[in-house]
């Protein structure tokens, strides 16, 4: 990286990072909703 | 056409249509960041007066690319739903913000990283670099605004109201380079003609630019599922969606 790889590097290690975060959180984010909505599903169920 | 329109922001078919598009959208994305990160690592040259350094374009520019254009979404979003009363136009709008900050702060860390080489520090009071930090500010702003409210319905329109106003920032950012003074480059791809980059450097960043995109839609679409199904947990399609 001609003296550069330094900079270079951490900064597609970073933009990577932030990707795979987005991907992780958005995925955790439907599964949380999921959940919720079946819970008060189930409590609907409960008591109709 | 405006039944078209209130269909389009139905509930349901908004989460069925999002859980469609998830997969072609993450498959674009793969595809072309995939084929932009090794074109822009091994197949550009260096640059004749950044050398390798300018390689950091590959991921600084599509971050705040993708930081203004999820801001512009966000934006339009909530005007939609602040002047139709389209619940998902705010659905739209809160899922888009937590992506567009992520890059942002992307975008200022990269380019931070690209300074240090080429203007001897990390950090200036430059036009563009001071407008790309009110731009995360303001995503901060918006989403705090939106969990302050009890009601979920007042935090919305407060958000809504807030993103519209900051939409301003946008032209500034993109034109800052062009109106001030500024340490910063100025537009080589998005310029009216032909940009100046030869090639072979530019379309691994054209990729890259399509890629990010297209992981916005990818994320933008599972981030929406979730929205709608927190907002809509009561009603009688979501038990059939959640079952299935």
């Amino acid at each position: 990286m001609g003296g550069y790889a330094r900079f270079v590097w951490p900064c597609f290690a970073l933009v990577f990072g932030v990707l795979a975060w987005n991907l992780w959180a958005a995925n955790r984010y439907q599964a949380e909703a999921r959940k919720r909505a079946q819970r008060a599903l189930a409590m609907m169920g409960d008591h109709p | 056409m405006w039944t078209w329109f209130y269909r389009l922001a139905s509930p349901p078919f908004v989460y069925r249509t999002a859980a469609a598009c998830t997969p072609w959208f993450m498959a674009a994305a793969v595809a072309a960041i995939g084929y932009g990160t090794i074109a822009g690592l091994v197949f550009a040259p260096p640059d004749y007066q950044q050398g390798n350094a300018f390689r950091i374009i590959y991921v600084h520019a599509p971050s705040a690319w993708l930081s203004m254009f999820a801001y512009t979404t966000l934006a339009v979003a909530g005007a939609i739903g602040l002047i139709w009363r389209i619940k998902m136009g705010h659905a739209v709008a809160a899922a888009s913000a937590p992506i567009g900050a992520s890059f942002a702060l992307a975008a200022l860390v990269t380019g931070s990283l690209w300074g240090r080489p080429m203007w001897g520090t990390y950090w200036a009071w430059d036009p563009r670099l001071t407008s790309e930090l009110i731009l995360l500010f303001l995503y901060v702003g918006v989403m705090s605004l939106r969990s302050a409210f009890e009601d979920p319905g007042r935090g919305d329109r407060a958000a809504a109201l807030l993103a519209i106003v900051g939409v301003v920032n946008i032209p500034i950012i993109h034109y800052s380079v062009v109106w001030w003074n500024s340490l910063h480059q100025g537009a080589t791809v998005a310029k009216i003609g032909m940009p100046e980059m030869p090639g072979s450097m530019l379309w691994p960043l054209l990729s890259m630019l399509l890629g990010f995109m297209c992981f916005y839609g990818a994320v933008l679409c599972m981030r929406l599922r979730g929205e709608v199904l927190n907002r809509e947990r009561q009603a009688a399609w979501v038990r059939e969606a959640v079952r299935s």
